[in-house]
C-alpha cells in the first residue's frame, strides 16, 4: 500500500480471525477482503461521482478497535429509554456489535416472521448473503463489512405483520475509551406476497469516535410488500457508512422511510433495483444536521423493468456549520417502458454556515416514460414567520410550530404509531438547536 | 386608543407614506381609500409591525403607549389584528393547532390560563359556525390550498377567535362573491363592540353599503387627503379619485 491514508493493511486481523472461526461465509469473505484490498476506501473523489462530495479521510485515517468483549456494555435499563422502543415490536439489538439479548424480544413463535441472528443460524436463506450488495461492485466499504462482519439479523418474512408489531433491528454503540469499528450486518428476505414493516436504527449514546459501517439486503419477493423504517442518531464526532440494496421483483412495492439525525460524517448508499414489472417504489428522508455535522444522502434507483414506479421526497433541516448532500440517480433502462419516477430534495437552511450540495439526476433510456426531479435550498420564509407573528407568536413558538410542521411531512409516512411518536421526541429533542 | 400622527415609512428605501395622520377611537369603524399604490397596504403593515416597513418618523400611540416600539406579536398579544390581502399559507401546520397557539399566547400575555384543549375546541366550533367556515376547509393546514375567497372567510375566523381591539381589514372584501362579501360584512357586524374599532381598506362601496363606517379617509401617495362620513365613499364610487389625486399633488 502507498498511503497510510488508503491502507488496508490494519484489517487484516481482524478478517483473519473471521477466517478462523470458519463460519458458511468464509468463501464470501475471502472474496470481500480481495476487493477492499484492492480498492481500499473511496478517498480519491476526484472524478468520482459517487464521492464528489463526502470526504471521508477521516474515516479511513483513524485506527479503530475491531473486536470488543460485552462486559464493558452499558445495562439495558441505562439506555432503553434513549431508544426507539415499542412494547409490540419484535426487536433484535447489538450493543457495540455484539447481541443483547436483554434488548432482545424475538423468538415469540409470531407467525410471518422468523428472525435469527447470523452468527448462529444454518438457515439456507444465509446462501443469499452478499448476492443483493455485492462485493465485486462495491467501492470498499460495503466489502470491508463482509469481510470482517461477527453478528448481525437475518429476516425472513413470509406472512403478513401489521405496522404495530414490526421487526426492528437495533445497532446501538456506546460509549468506549477507544474509537470502535461495529460491522452490522443485515439480510432480510421478504418472500412472495407476504407483508411487514421492518424497522432499521443505528443509534450512538457515545460523544466519541466510533465507526459503524453497515450493509443491509432487502429482496422483496413477488406481490410482497414491506415499509423500511430506517433510522440514525449517531453523536457528533461518529461516523457511519450505511449501505443498503434492496431488490424488488415483480409487482411488488418497497417504502424507506429514512431518519438522519446527525453524524460527524454520515452517509447512506441505498440502491433499489426495480426487476420486476409493475413494482412500487417510494423513498423519502428526512435529515437534520447540526454542528459540523456531514450528512450524505447517496440514494439510485434502477428501472429495469416496465410499468414500474418510484417516488421520492428528501427533506433536509440543516443548522450551525454542517453540511449536508443529496446525490445518486435514477436510472431508467431501455426495457423499463411506462416508467414514472419522481426526485425530489428539499432544504431548509437555517443558518449561514449551513450548506447543501443537491444533485438528484435522472438518466433515461426507454422513451415511453414519465420522469421528474427537482431540488430547492431555502431559508424560511419571512411572509410565513410575519404571518405568525401577526397572530401573537413568538419567534421561537413560531419556529418550533413551522420546522416541526416542515418535518412532519416525512414523519407521517410512517405508519407505526409509537415510531412516530419516538421520530417527533426526537425532532422535538433538536428544536433548541435547530430554530430561525 | 389609536393616534397616528405625521407618519412616515418606507420600504426598501423608497418612502410610502408621507405624513399620514389619524385618530381611532374605540368602536369607530374607519375605512381608507384610494387608488392602487397609495399605500394603504403599507399602512396596514406598518401598524402589524412587519419587519420590512421602516418608520422614518411620526408617532403611533396605540392606547398611550408606542406601538412601533413593541414587536409585532406583542401588538398582536395586545390587540392589534391584521387580516392580510394576501393571507400566507403554512404548509403542514394545523389551523387548529396555529389559533391554539395564537389564543393561549394571548391569554398568557395577559397573565391568563391557556385553555384547555375542549375549552378551545368549543370556542372554535362557536367561531367556525359564526363566520360561516366550512369545518372541513379549516380541518386542513392553514390556508393551504384555500381559494381567495376562501383565505378571506379564514382570516374572520381569526379575528373572531382572537377579539381584538383593533381590527385592520386590508381588502378583506376583494375577491368575494356576493354571498362571501356579505358574510364578512355580518361577522364584522357582529364583531362590532364598543371596544373594538375597525380599520377597513377597501376598493369598493359595496362593503361599505353592509358596514356603514362612522369615517371614510382617501389615502393617496401616503397621505390622508380628505376624510368625512359615509357619503365619501359614495361620492367617491362617483367621480373616482382624480380630484384627490390633484389635492395631494398641489
Ligand atoms: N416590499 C416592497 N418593496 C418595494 N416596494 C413596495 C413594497 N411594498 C410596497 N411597495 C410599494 O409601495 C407603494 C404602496 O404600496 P401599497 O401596497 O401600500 O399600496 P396600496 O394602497 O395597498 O395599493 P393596492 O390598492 O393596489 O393594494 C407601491 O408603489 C408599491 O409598489
Ligand atoms: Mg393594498
Amino acid at each position: 500500500m502507498t498511503s497510510t491514508l488508503t491502507s488496508t493493511d490494519r484489517y487484516q486481523a481482524a478478517y483473519q480471525e473471521r477466517i478462523a472461526v470458519g463460519d458458511q461465509f468464509s468463501a464470501l469473505r475471502e472474496k470481500a477482503y480481495r476487493r477492499f484490498e484492492s480498492v481500499g476506501f473511496p478517498v480519491a473523489r476526484k472524478g468520482n461521482e459517487r464521492w464528489k462530495y463526502t470526504n471521508i479521510a477521516p474515516i479511513a485515517r483513524a485506527e479503530y478497535q475491531i473486536s470488543i468483549t460485552a462486559d464493558s456494555s452499558p445495562t439495558i435499563d441505562e439506555i432503553r429509554s434513549q431508544l426507539p422502543f415499542g412494547d409490540t415490536w419484535q426487536t433484535i439489538a447489538f450493543v457495540d456489535g455484539i447481541f443483547s439479548e436483554g434488548l432482545s424480544t424475538v423468538g415469540d413463535g409470531r407467525p410471518g416472521v422468523s428472525i435469527e441472528r447470523l452468527s448462529a443460524t444454518d438457515s439456507p436463506l444465509t446462501s443469499e448473503l452478499g448476492s443483493i450488495a455485492q462485493v465485486d461492485e462495491d467501492d470498499g466499504f460495503g466489502a470491508l463489512n463482509t469481510a470482517v462482519f461477527a453478528d448481525g439479523a437475518v429476516i425472513l418474512l413470509n406472512g403478513e405483520i401489521d405496522a404495530e408489531s414490526p421487526v426492528h433491528v437495533l445497532f446501538v454503540t456506546t460509549e468506549r475509551s477507544q474509537p470502535t469499528m461495529t460491522s452490522p450486518r443485515v439480510l432480510v428476505i421478504a418472500e412472495k406476497f407476504s407483508k411487514a414493516v421492518l424497522i432499521e436504527s443505528h443509534i450512538g449514546l457515545e460523544s466519541g469516535v466510533q465507526f459503524s459501517n453497515a450493509v443491509t439486503e432487502v429482496a422483496v419477493g413477488e406481490g410482497a410488500s414491506l415499509s423500511h423504517y430506517r433510522i440514525l442518531e449517531k453523536g457528533h464526532e461518529s461516523f457511519h457508512i450505511g449501505t443498503t440494496r434492496v431488490r424488488q421483483e415483480k409487482d411488488s412495492s418497497y417504502t424507506s422511510v429514512s431518519f438522519a439525525f446527525g453524524a460527524r460524517i454520515g452517509r447512506d448508499d441505498l440502491h433499489v433495483l426495480l426487476d420486476g414489472p409493475g413494482s412500487e417504489c417510494t423513498l423519502n428522508g428526512l435529515y437534520m444536521t447540526s454542528a459540523s455535522d456531514h450528512l450524505d444522502n447517496h440514494i439510485s434507483l434502477t428501472h429495469a423493468k416496465p410499468h414500474a414506479t418510484s417516488k421520492q421526497l428528501y427533506k433536509g433541516i440543516l443548522t450551525g456549520k454542517s453540511k449536508a448532500v443529496f446525490s445518486g440517480q435514477v436510472l431508467v433502462e431501455k426495457d423499463a417502458q411506462k416508467t414514472y419516477a419522481v426526485q425530489r430534495d428539499m432544504n431548509l437552511l437555517l443558518s449561514d454556515g449551513a450548506e447543501v450540495d443537491t444533485k438528484p439526476s435522472l438518466l433515461i433510456y426507454a422513451d415511453d416514460v414519465q420522469c421528474f426531479h427537482g431540488a430547492a435550498a431555502g431559508e424560511v420564509d419571512e411572509d410565513a414567520i410575519f404571518y405568525m407573528l401577526s397572530r401573537g407568536l413568538d419567534r421561537e413558538t413560531a419556529s418550533r410550530i413551522l420546522i416541526t410542521a416542515y418535518a412532519d411531512e416525512i414523519i407521517n409516512h410512517v405508519e407505526t404509531e409509537s415510531l412516530r411518536a419516538h421520530l417527533r421526541k426526537s425532532v422535538d429533542k433538536l428544536l433548541p438547536v435547530f430554530h430561525f | 386608543m389609536l393616534e397616528v400622527s405625521n407618519l412616515h415609512a418606507s420600504v426598501a428605501d423608497t418612502e410610502i407614506l408621507k405624513g399620514l395622520s389619524l385618530t381611532v377611537n374605540p368602536g369607530e369603524v374607519h375605512a381608507v381609500m384610494g387608488p392602487n399604490g397609495g399605500g394603504k397596504s403599507t399602512f396596514a403593515n406598518v401598524l402589524a409591525g412587519r419587519p420590512a416597513y421602516v418608520v422614518n418618523s411620526g408617532s403611533v400611540n396605540y392606547f398611550g403607549e408606542d406601538l412601533i416600539a413593541k414587536t409585532p406579536d406583542v401588538r398582536a398579544k395586545e390587540g392589534i389584528f391584521l387580516a392580510f390581502q394576501y393571507p400566507v399559507e403554512l404548509p403542514g401546520v394545523r389551523f387548529w393547532q396555529f389559533m391554539k397557539a395564537a389564543v393561549d399566547a394571548k391569554r398568557k400575555h395577559a397573565g391568563e390560563k391557556e385553555l384547555a384543549v375542549r375549552e378551545f375546541d368549543n370556542l372554535w366550533k362557536e367561531k367556525a359556525t359564526q363566520v360561516k367556515i366550512d369545518p372541513e376547509l379549516i380541518s386542513r393546514s392553514v390556508n393551504e390550498g384555500f381559494s381567495g375567497g376562501e383565505k378571506k372567510r379564514a382570516e374572520m375566523l381569526q379575528l373572531a377567535l382572537l377579539e381584538p381591539k383593533l381590527a385592520i381589514l386590508d381588502e378583506t372584501d376583494s375577491g368575494l362573491d356576493v354571498d362571501a362579501l356579505r358574510t364578512v360584512a355580518t361577522s364584522v357586524n357582529e364583531l362590532r363592540s364598543p371596544d373594538r374599532s375597525f380599520l377597513v381598506v377597501t376598493h369598493y362601496q359595496r362593503l361599505l353599503n353592509y358596514l356603514t363606517p362612522d369615517f371614510v379617509h382617501i389615502l393617496v401617495d401616503g397621505r390622508i387627503v380628505e376624510s368625512g362620513g359615509a357619503e365619501l365613499a359614495v361620492t367617491v364610487e362617483d367621480t373616482g379619485y382624480d380630484r384627490f389625486i390633484k389635492a395631494g399633488v398641489s
